[in-house]
């Protein structure tokens, strides 16, 4: 408790800061949303780093894990909803929290399995079969009809507000600290470095990779049923591939294996995102090159963050902070 | 009932056939590229797209002007679009990378194919929706007693197998090949015995890219529809079909495409969700053991 204290209290500044501002109208309801939504993200990208950043192994189906846990918690809630219609807000909120474990618990399964080909298969491979589990999860919840199917789950209700994303947020973010500098981060960090060396001198590797792996994927799954009770709806689409690589993309330009990283980039793309780029490409519609008709629609978003991987990549293949850590992430005995 | 469910059987089979052969000239690419630099290429499905589109172009500008389409020209101009695709990408992506850790080479392939694909359908000549392909051969059906095939399917198998045939002569009977060969099994030795590698991969992507092109021409002439995201799925699934064959083994590349091509028809003739998601099962089940592939061998893992 003692060595989590200034995080706790830096934490609770943000969060008064924020509050305030929105108590006194300062921030309006489309700012909130964008603010929540880059809370899910950093969320989901620093769980994402727990796994590809700091035990170098390569996840690229993250989103998958946060499909099931939006899946599973929307339903459990659509159902608990329906059925206690009258029942006041504040009992709801733990019923929420119990729904949005459970889901977690469903991912962290999910995050468990997966982990199994990682014990025999490295690098691109490893790569490939998250993929394909990703897309897999994509393909059944697509052909289950009780779940909407192509359409998406709707009617979800909207219960993440911004304390409870906050709180769960931070609370993640603590955590994933406090695991990246105990024991278990330092065999962590061991097999990123050296996988040979850190299993000749009796680091029990196929028992981190499946913690990494699980603890990871709970996270994400936490992370997904917030996003589906934030904009009331989970779609497949949301949860396939592209959904994946856009945590990639926030992953690798804030940098791996630091969270302070994660969370930076997930802000400030999110925000850039839905803030600078509609304005940019509403001042860029509305000239036409006369011979094509050439108008500019949100698809260029997407061209835009490709881009930026390439570049980072190319140039900057340790992100902006890679493997640097603010200081009020790091435990006072480890600065 | 018995001979029905046999004709029923058997057009399945003539159908896997069809669409393997489309998936076996992917994965060769596939293979080629990853025996030579170690790098699944994630955007050669999106070389199989370009390839179509630049049928399609050439075609209907093709139709417009002349009146008619003639099939070569077409076949040789997707070919070499999809070449030159493939080759830009190497230069000005995989090039700068090559003698970093391999992980960035492969997110940099990720990079590479989702701005190939958003900007296509974000360009405004190309667009976001489906196009019909022309109908540049006619479809011709031929009865055989209770058989039935048509000339796309003899098409697909006649142009899959001569490529193939083409491609083991390069490798086997050319210099070029010998020097693939030796690139492939140790790229600081070859380079020592005076072989230029960077040419070598070049022409690597070349002919990647070219068979890539190839398919997407079949594929658009077989199932007449093309969109800028049609080479996802056929890319992952034709790079299923290199593991299952042993990637970096050009045989098993088409082997595996086959296998791939007919699993799924049938998968889907039973249930379309069983087509869909029989690729990755298959991947999985691989990856988890057979590693090597069914025509692979079994390599340590060096320290």
């Amino acid at each position: 408790m003692k060595r989590d204290l200034k995080l706790i209290l830096a934490g609770l500044a943000v969060y008064l800061v924020v509050f305030g501002l929105k108590t006194i109208g300062f921030l309006g309801d489309f700012p909130m949303l964008v603010i929540n939504l880059s809370l899910v993200y950093m969320i989901l990208t620093s769980s994402l780093n727990l796994i590809n950043g700091f035990t170098g192994q390569f996840s690229i189906g993250h989103m998958g894990f946060a499909g099931i846990g939006a899946y599973i918690s929307g339903i459990l809630t659509t159902l608990i909803w329906k059925l206690s219609i009258d029942t006041p807000m504040h009992t709801r909120v733990p019923l929420f929290l119990v729904a949005l474990t459970l889901g977690g618990i469903a991912a962290a399964l999910a995050g468990f399995l997966i982990s199994i080909p990682s014990f025999r298969l490295r690098g691109d491979y490893l790569a490939i079969t998250t993929l394909g589990f990703g897309e897999m999860i994509r393909v059944i919840i697509n052909n289950i009809d009780y779940v909407g199917g192509p359409r998406g789950l709707l009617g979800i209700p909207r219960i993440s507000d911004f304390t409870i994303i906050f709180l769960i947020t931070f609370l993640t973010i603590l955590i994933l600290r406090n695991i990246i500098y105990s024991s278990y981060g330092r065999a962590l960090l061991s097999i990123r470095e050296d996988y040979i060396a850190s299993a000749l001198v009796g680091v029990d590797t196929t028992k981190y990779k499946m913690f990494a792996f699980t603890v990871g994927a709970f996270f994400a799954g936490i992370g997904g049923g917030l996003l589906c009770h934030l904009i009331k709806i989970a779609h497949p689409t949301q949860f396939g591939f592209m959904g994946s690589i856009l945590l990639l993309v926030f992953l690798y330009v804030g940098g791996m294996g630091s969270l302070t990283g994660s969370i930076l980039a997930a802000f400030v793309l999110t925000v850039l995102e839905r803030y600078a780029l509609p304005v940019l490409f509403s001042s860029m519609s509305s000239f036409t090159l006369p011979r094509w008709g050439f108008e500019v629609g949100q698809e260029w978003r997407m061209v835009l963050y490709s881009f930026l991987l390439i570049i980072i990549i190319l140039f900057r293949p340790e992100g902006l902070f890679g493997g640097k850590e603010a200081k009020i992430l790091i435990p006072e005995e480890d600065r | 009932m018995e001979t029905i469910s046999a004709i029923f059987n058997f057009k399945q089979l003539v159908n896997g056939i069809q669409l393997g052969s489309i998936y076996a000239l992917i994965a060769l690419g596939y293979t080629m590229v990853y025996g030579i630099i170690r790098l699944i290429n994630f955007a050669h499905g999106d070389f199989f797209m370009i390839g179509a589109y630049a049928a399609f172009f050439m075609s209907t500008y093709l139709v417009a002007r002349l009146g008619n389409a003639p099939i070569v020209l077409i076949f040789i101009g997707s070919m070499l679009a999809s070449a030159c695709a493939a080759m830009l990408t190497n230069r000005l992506v995989y090039k700068p990378l090559r003698y970093r850790p391999r992980l960035s080479a492969l997110i940099a392939a990720i990079g590479v194919s989702m701005f190939i694909e958003y900007l296509f359908s974000s360009l405004p000549f190309i667009g976001a929706s489906f196009r019909a392909f022309p109908e540049i051969i006619q479809r011709r059906p031929y009865q055989f007693g209770l058989i039935q095939l048509n000339n796309y399917q003899i098409i697909n198998l006649a142009v899959t197998i001569s490529l193939m045939l083409f491609l083991t002569f390069i490798v086997r009977k050319t210099m070029m090949g010998k020097a693939m060969r030796a690139v492939a099994l140790d790229k600081d030795a070859a380079r020592l015995m005076g072989i230029d590698v960077e040419k070598i991969i070049t022409f690597t992507f070349f002919i990647g890219g070219s068979f890539a092109g190839a398919a997407g021409l079949l594929a658009s002439i077989t199932y007449p529809r093309i969109f800028p995201y049609m080479g996802i799925l056929p890319g992952l699934k034709a790079f299923v079909a290199a593991v299952l064959g042993g990637i970096g083994n050009i045989p098993g590349a088409m082997l595996g495409g086959y296998i791939m091509g007919i699993a799924e028809t049938y998968a889907t003739a039973y249930r379309s969700l069983y087509g869909e998601g029989i690729a990755f099962a298959i991947l999985i089940l691989v990856l988890l053991f057979r590693p090597q592939g069914i025509l692979g061998e079994k390599t340590a893992e060096k320290v």
